[in-house]
């Protein structure tokens, strides 16, 4: 049914979705073993979110040379000098069910017939509101990484860092190192938290060692770090984000009490509350999903081999659950191996000499991934920090006393509850409220499985409507035949 | 196992209609889904509200439905954004002048308030028109409503009226048992109610099956298309000659673009996928019509199922050869009509005369 585009590329062993460390380890191994690869990645470079290049025409001075960007280095020369047909600056749309991928880029539309396909579209950042989360100045820890390594830019002049999880070490340490200050951090976690974390940490010492230099960085900057404590309301006074932060008790409650409560200030607010898997292709695909808090949130069902419920379709990275870049790298070569196996480019011989050594790694790097996730888990008290009048879904500005209106009068589903607020509807397809909605309708329906997931669609994001129209006459458009009058 | 007066069936604009209009007469009425009540094409259609794409032998109940929209707040007590605005069918060619000239004589006919307008006029009437369109039918009875709100709208209304509301229940048979229907759940719980209506959209033919009467219904699978929010480029409801395009755009900016081009799917999975050559066309004849549009984005494609009978024509009236089973569906364009035909059918029920035709099924048996 699908028609060709003059740009298409057939019959092709396997396409790679995502050129972050998954995607690029899959391709990698792929190619080795004699398959047809193609990857294709939105940005203009390989590398991801973790070791994101910056634009071909910055030349960044050696100092803002760090690991990830040495690491970044290697593995795009790697790419480069490999059998893998790249396609950068190209975002994939839609993709079929017998696997034509669809692709918008700079040359417009164009398709890709492959035999089997690999997604390794990582994660997104979790984010959950409270009062003044959308002022100017309040942005996402993620983004701030995305600033410092790709753009060489401060977040603020001075930001307040707040959140959980290792990202609030790296932020704060990228500020400070790049010249900029931190006013304050304020962690979720307490120091047992962490402490009851790094069992786990000691599983990659090198890694461990990292993270406590940052933390020496910190400490020794002076910066002051509210632990066991959130944010809960942020206002612009003259240009300065005055943010509320209350402490979190033993039993996982904001303790709202005005008594606790401290303002700290800035003028930028950097926050996130931990990541979650990506799900917008494998949704539009319908394959099967769980949810696994210990993985992030909702995940697509894989066997140990990385295959997905649905015939010739492979998940690497983040994608699958979130245990780090380490981790991404065994992930998508057992998920690239597995491809090649299935296509009966590899022997099963060498398939599973090479599988085994893979896993080993694999679990000393998922293990101290999973300090991560503890660290980044969902927690339910931030659902307390929305309140009546905090808007949930920016995009299009749906209020939280309007999603807790509708789930008062029946609506018992993610796409009931979007259907009657408009909630998830906006440019962003929902990719920045789904947490957060999920987890109020979870909180009334009982599960997040009993509040479901928003049905997965095509376009993934927006897709500029002259791209995909080019030039034609009227003549050209395949018009069907008349409507029975 | 509580007693109901009637079980309707398929929880979309014509079965909730009608439970609607019958709780209102004291009927003991329960209405049960598999899913949300309008989620299915009652919820995820193009909401349009035309005459222009309505087939002729409709348009005297297409009329009626269209002013049940635009009044909303009487009977259904809250707004689903229904706007009354200018429709127009365009012609950009000789061959599809003389589609526009017959189909519009064959809807006028039948009573629809629709005339043909010179390509100048038309551009009048609607400013962002490509300048090549040569001539229109034009209709003031047009409009459209945010299908998406249909299923909130009619929830409250049949809470409100004590109907029984069963969302995400499942029926898998139904036996007639002789004064009785006896409704089986998924769940192996059952119901019973002196009357069932089968409501059941583009599983009717399944539901018909279970009481042994067979009547082939198609399944078509529509792709619709939204625009993010965009400065106004259009103020009117657009088709061009042969049907294969509704576009409009929202009070909050956003365009859609439908018309009946198809994706992939069958009532068994439902829509599966859209057809990315289909979208182009689509998006490719709407930028034709509005040029204006080609500076918007796209954001989000769906699928909604439409059931079509071998002639096109609807099904209701009595399930043929069993008496107290009724039956509601494949009205062409039917999201329109919907609450006018869920009335005439309640009428019909209650052993009214009703104020136009039915659609006797038993035609469609061979």
């Amino acid at each position: 049914m699908t028609k060709t585009y003059p740009n298409d590329i057939q019959n092709v062993d396997l396409v790679v979705l995502g050129a972050g460390p998954a995607g690029v380890a899959a391709a990698n191994v792929a190619s080795q073993e004699g398959a047809d690869v193609v990857i294709i990645d939105e940005n203009s470079s390989a590398g991801g979110q973790i070791y994101r290049a910056p634009p071909n025409e910055f030349k960044p001075h050696d100092s803002f040379k760090s690991d990830e960007y040495q690491e970044g280095e290697k593995q795009r020369k790697i790419l480069k000098n490999s059998n893998v047909k790249a396609l950068f600056k190209h975002r994939v749309w839609s993709i079929s069910s017998d696997l034509v991928v669809s692709i918008v880029g700079p040359n417009g539309l164009s398709s890709c017939h492959t035999r089997s396909l690999i997604i390794a579209n990582g994660a997104l950042e979790r984010i959950i509101p409270f009062p003044g989360w959308t002022t100017p100045g309040v942005i996402g820890l993620a983004a701030s990484t995305i600033l410092l390594k790709s753009q060489f830019v401060l977040p603020g002049q001075s930001t307040v860092v707040a959140g959980c999880g290792p990202l609030l070490i790296a932020v704060a340490n990228g500020i400070i190192k790049s010249g900029g200050k931190v006013s304050a951090i304020i962690d979720l976690n307490s120091k047992s938290d962490w402490i009851k974390a790094s069992p786990r940490l000691l599983s990659r010492p090198d890694q461990l060692f990292k993270g406590m230099s940052w933390f020496a960085n910190i400490m020794k900057a002076g910066i002051k770090i509210y632990g066991g404590h959130a944010v809960t309301n942020t206002k612009q006074v003259d240009n300065v984000l005055k943010i509320s932060i209350a402490p979190i008790n033993s039993a996982g409650s904001i303790i709202l009490d005005s008594k606790y409560k401290k303002v700290v200030e800035g003028d930028c607010l950097a926050i996130g509350h931990g990541l979650f898997p990506s799900t917008e292709i494998t949704r539009l695909l319908k394959a099967k999903h769980i949810y696994d808090p210990h993985k992030g949130g909702w995940v697509p069902l894989i066997d140990d081999d990385f295959r997905s419920s649905i015939p010739g379709v492979y998940i690497a990275g983040d994608a699958t659950g979130i245990s780090g870049a380490f981790s991404a790298v065994q992930k998508g070569r057992i998920a690239g191996m597995t491809a090649v196996r299935d296509l009966n480019l590899m022997s099963s011989k060498k398939y599973k000499v090479k599988i085994k050594s893979e896993r080993t790694t694999l679990k000393k790097n998922e293990n101290f991934g999973k300090a991560a996730v503890i660290l980044m888990k969902f927690r339910s008290e931030l659902i307390q920090t929305i309140t009546s009048e905090t808007i949930v879904c920016r995009c299009e500005d749906v209020y939280r006393s309007e999603i807790d209106e509708a789930i008062e009068s029946g609506a018992r589903d993610m796409n009931q509850l979007k259907a009657w607020t408009r909630c998830g509807m906006g440019p962003c397809q929902g990719r920045t409220c789904s947490e957060a909605i999920e987890a109020i309708l979870a909180s009334k329906v009982g599960s997040r499985e009993l509040a479901g997931q928003w049905t997965g669609r095509t376009p993934f994001r927006p897709i500029p409507i002259d791209q995909i129209i080019g030039e034609y006459s009227y003549d050209d458009i395949p018009i069907p035949k008349a409507a029975p009058l | 196992m509580e007693n109901y007066d009637v079980a309707v069936v398929g929880g979309g604009v014509m079965g909730c209609s009608t439970a609607l209009y019958l709780s209102r007469n004291q009927m003991r009425t329960i209405i049960i889904d598999s899913g949300a009540l309008c989620s299915e094409a009652s919820g995820t259609n193009a909401g349009t509200l035309t005459l222009n794409m309505t087939r002729a032998a409709l348009i005297p109940y297409a009329i009626k439905g269209w002013e049940l929209w635009n009044s909303t707040e009487k009977w259904l007590h809250s707004s689903i954004g229904t706007r009354k605005v200018n429709g127009l069918s365009l012609a950009f060619t000789e061959e599809e002048e003389e589609l526009l000239y017959d189909r519009v004589q064959a809807r006028q006919a039948m009573g629809a308030p629709i005339k043909l307008i010179s390509g100048k006029k038309a551009q009048r009437l609607e400013p962002g028109l490509n300048n090549s369109v040569r001539s229109a039918a034009w209709c003031a009875k047009d409009g459209f409503t945010s299908a998406y709100l249909t299923g909130h709208a009619f929830k409250r209304a049949l809470t409100q009226e004590n109907s029984a509301v069963m969302e995400y229940s499942k029926v898998k048979g139904i036996e007639n048992d002789k004064n009785n229907f006896k409704i089986y759940l998924e769940n192996n719980e059952h119901l019973i109610a002196k009357r069932i209506v089968l409501a059941g959209g583009v599983w009717l033919e399944d539901m018909l099956n279970w009481l042994n009467v067979k009547i082939p219904i198609k399944c078509l699978i529509n792709q619709l298309i939204i625009t993010e929010r965009m400065p106004q480029v259009m103020k009117t409801v657009l088709s061009i000659a042969n049907g294969l395009l509704s576009l409009k755009q929202f009070d909050n900016g956003t365009v859609m673009i439908g018309g009946g081009w198809q994706g992939l799917g069958d009532k068994e999975r439902g829509g599966v996928e859209a057809i990315p050559e289909n979208l182009k066309g689509n998006i490719r004849l709407a930028c034709h019509v509005i040029p204006e549009l080609c500076y918007g984005r796209m954001v989000r494609v769906w699928l909604g199922l439409e059931a079509e009978t071998a002639d096109a024509l609807p099904v209701i009236g009595n399930v043929p050869g069993i008496s107290n089973a009724y039956v509601i569906g494949s009205v062409h364009s039917g999201y329109t009509s919907g609450p006018y035909m869920g009335w005439l059918l309640s009428q019909f029920i209650m052993g009214q005369e009703t104020e136009m035709p039915l659609f006797d099924p038993s035609r469609l048996i061979n």
